[in-house]
């Protein structure tokens, strides 16, 4: 949860708030002009499966650029040092390219509508029911907990009171997603995408210049908190003591492997982008194309982080002061001119908006789809479920914001809720695994696959962790260990179950599992997807390497 | 769970032609606009308030941005990606998608 100091108000005047007032009339006019465009459901809910890749990709990385997202990680800069990149190098792109190039063409090829259909088919209704309810339960509430943090940092930065920015931001959410649906989401990401670029930029500029360029961090830091803060490795020995309370193996394997690879190759919010691409080709460039922004991301947020404690050194230090979250917030105050200063607060806005707009968006997917026609009204003509989209669109955007009032009084419990959240992704992304590759796993393990990992994870953080049974020294070092615990568990109990049930039968499992191929004729390649730079293997190969090399000065 | 398994091939199967029937009468291609539009458009309005906040850039302003002139140089860089995108879409404008084909109706 954002938690930001006083003292940060903003000297924003008139001309700032008009670059915002013009990014929320366009918004609403992306929705508005979306709308002639939603005919069937499925263009409510996938854009029609007709966009393309670069337009995906860029969603795919902005969907997960939201602002609590830039702000955390700015903080995290500050708090860890380099440590940060590993969030981005190891613990994003590998899982970007493996979506792109092993998943992808189950995903996609299958036609399934969202990640719980999937499982549907791999599986069967129990798994399939089980995913949805988490699903759709934790992005309506997540949704909250972003509106909550977006109404603290406006409070902070502009003195707005907290319902006008929860009923602001949540009026404008729910009336471009209402409109338009994914198309709209998708658009207005792709928007945010480039205004907080355009705010991030020179913001890292001129605070580079203040502080003396990269060689006054890492002197100044270097002396205050030894020279490993300024390193990606140093310290993470099994056994000795750095400041992500972390070590390689944990990090290799908790952030890297289970935890990444849990977040984006079974988040729906993030899959759901590669799902409306035009073609096969296009799908499996979505992730491999947001994974180039994302490797150069941290020049824009981990620096900032970094400049923030060279200028403020208090930063974080007592409990009245300024805090890590504060990063980004104290550059803007103390850097930014108004006007370049008003594109910030709209980017940071349209962040947050964008963030929130994922949740809703793959929210009303899941639940008209996978929920409401497949268990509770079915064969219902197209136009019926289109009607219920824009329904449950506006439900889940009311709950968002019920969340968000809720928030305010009991922050302590959503701090929970939210680390509860990211466990669900870890024994999805084990139970997908699984069955992807091994064609023996029955429908059973399916099931208690996911529900033992969710169950282990929480025990481990909240039992073993929470009440000091084992000894780890953060809380990002707990989450690492939770989520390999989750692997583990929801593993052991697959292959157990697997062992004393029935399988599906071959034929059923066509295209859902590693070495198959879906039913009918492979789709053929789009017109030019055949050149070279469009082979989705150069790109995710290509995306590998340079991250590998991106880590090349900061190991030695 | 032990009712998974039967009915399921159906059902999935099913789903796959529900799709592709909803991908065909899908209005999206046809209809929805370009972004590139969008985000050309912004950028150059954005692009000309930042840059003339820059042309008339007072003292404080250029000392709290180091001695840069950052809205300047950020609102010629803005107007130059905005431009950048309108003539993308002038060069490669959106391709209209074929229209309907007859055979597909007989699947």
């Amino acid at each position: 949860m954002l938690h930001l100091a006083e003292g940060l108000r903003l000297p924003t005047n008139g001309l700032d708030y008009t670059l915002l007032g013009i990014y929320f009339a366009v918004v609403l006019g992306i929705g508005f002009a979306a709308r002639r465009s939603v005919k069937t459901s499925l263009d409510f809910f996938l854009s029609g499966r007709s966009l393309p890749a670069w337009i995906t990709g860029l969603a795919f990385v902005a969907a997960n650029l939201g602002a609590t997202e830039i702000l955390g990680m700015a903080a995290n800069g500050a708090q860890y040092g380099v440590y940060t990149v590993h969030w981005y190098w190891i613990g994003a792109i590998p899982a970007m390219v493996f979506l792109g190039l092993v998943m992808m063409p189950f995903y996609y090829g299958s036609k399934v509508r969202s990640v719980p259909e999937f499982l549907l088919h791999r599986f069967g209704p129990s798994s399939h029911l089980l995913s949805s309810i988490i699903f759709a339960v934790s992005s309506v509430l997540i949704a909250g907990v972003n509106l909550y943090a977006l109404a603290l940092v406006l409070k902070a930065l502009l003195g707005w009171e907290l319902w006008i920015s929860v009923v602001v931001a949540g009026f404008f959410v729910l009336a471009y997603i209402t409109l338009g649906g994914l198309s709209s989401a998708i658009y207005t990401e792709v928007l945010q995408f480039f205004v907080i670029l355009a705010a991030l930029i020179p913001l890292t500029v001129v605070g580079l210049k203040r502080v003396g360029g990269w060689g006054g961090i890492t002197d100044t830091l270097s002396g205050e908190k030894g020279g490993a803060f300024m390193t990606a490795w140093d310290g993470t020995g099994i056994g000795s003591a750095n400041p992500l309370g972390a070590n390689w193996l944990t990090i290799v394997l908790g952030l890297g492997f289970v935890m990444s690879f849990g977040y984006w190759t079974t988040n729906f919010a993030e899959v759901q982008r590669a799902l409306s691409a035009k073609n096969l080709s296009a799908a499996r460039r979505t992730p491999l194309i947001a994974a180039f922004p994302k490797i150069f991301i941290p020049a824009v947020v981990v620096i900032p982080g970094l400049i923030a404690l060279v200028m403020e050194p208090t930063l974080g230090k007592t409990e009245k002061g300024l805090q890590y979250n504060d990063a980004i917030p104290v550059l803007m105050r103390d850097l930014l001119p108004n006007g370049v200063l008003g594109i910030a607060v709209t980017g940071l806005l349209a962040a947050f908006m964008a963030g929130m707009a994922a949740n809703i968006s793959s929210f009303n997917t899941v639940f008209t789809n996978d929920i409401y026609a497949a268990y509770l009204k079915k064969d219902r003509p197209d136009e019926h479920y289109v009607a219920t989209a824009r329904w449950v669109t506006v439900a889940g955007v009311l709950i968002g914001m019920g969340t968000a009032f809720i928030a305010s009084e009991f922050s302590n419990i959503m701090n929970y809720l939210q680390t509860l959240f990211s466990f669900f992704n870890v024994p999805l992304f084990v139970v997908f695994i699984i069955g992807m590759f091994w064609k023996k796993t029955t429908p059973a393990a399916g099931f208690w696959g996911l529900l033992t990992g969710t169950v282990g994870a929480m025990v481990n953080y909240f039992w073993l962790y929470k009440q000091g049974v084992i000894d780890i020294p953060t809380d990002q070092g707990a989450n690492f260990v939770s989520s390999i615990v989750a692997f583990a568990v929801g593993a052991v109990v697959m292959v157990a179950v697997t062992l004393f049930t029935k399988p599906k039968p071959a034929e059923e499992l066509a295209g859902l599992v590693y070495g198959t191929r879906s039913p009918g004729e492979p789709e053929p390649l789009g017109e030019g997807d055949d050149a070279w730079y469009r082979k989705p293997a150069l790109l995710g190969w290509g995306a590998l390497i340079l991250a590998a090399v991106c880590y090349v000065p900061f190991s030695f | 769970m032990s009712h998974d398994s039967t009915p399921s091939k159906p059902a999935a199967q099913q789903v796959a032609k529900d799709v592709e029937e909803l991908e065909r009468r899908s209005q999206t291609a046809a209809r929805l606009f370009d972004v590139r539009r969008i985000i050309g458009g912004l950028f150059v309005v954005y692009g000309v308030i930042v840059t003339l906040a820059g042309v008339f850039a007072s003292e404080e302003d250029l000392r709290k941005a180091q001695d840069i002139n950052i809205n300047l140089w950020t609102g010629i860089a803005m107007l130059i990606l905005g431009v950048a995108f309108l003539v993308w879409l002038r060069l490669s404008p959106t391709v209209p998608p074929p229209a309907v084909r007859d055979g597909d109706a007989a699947e």
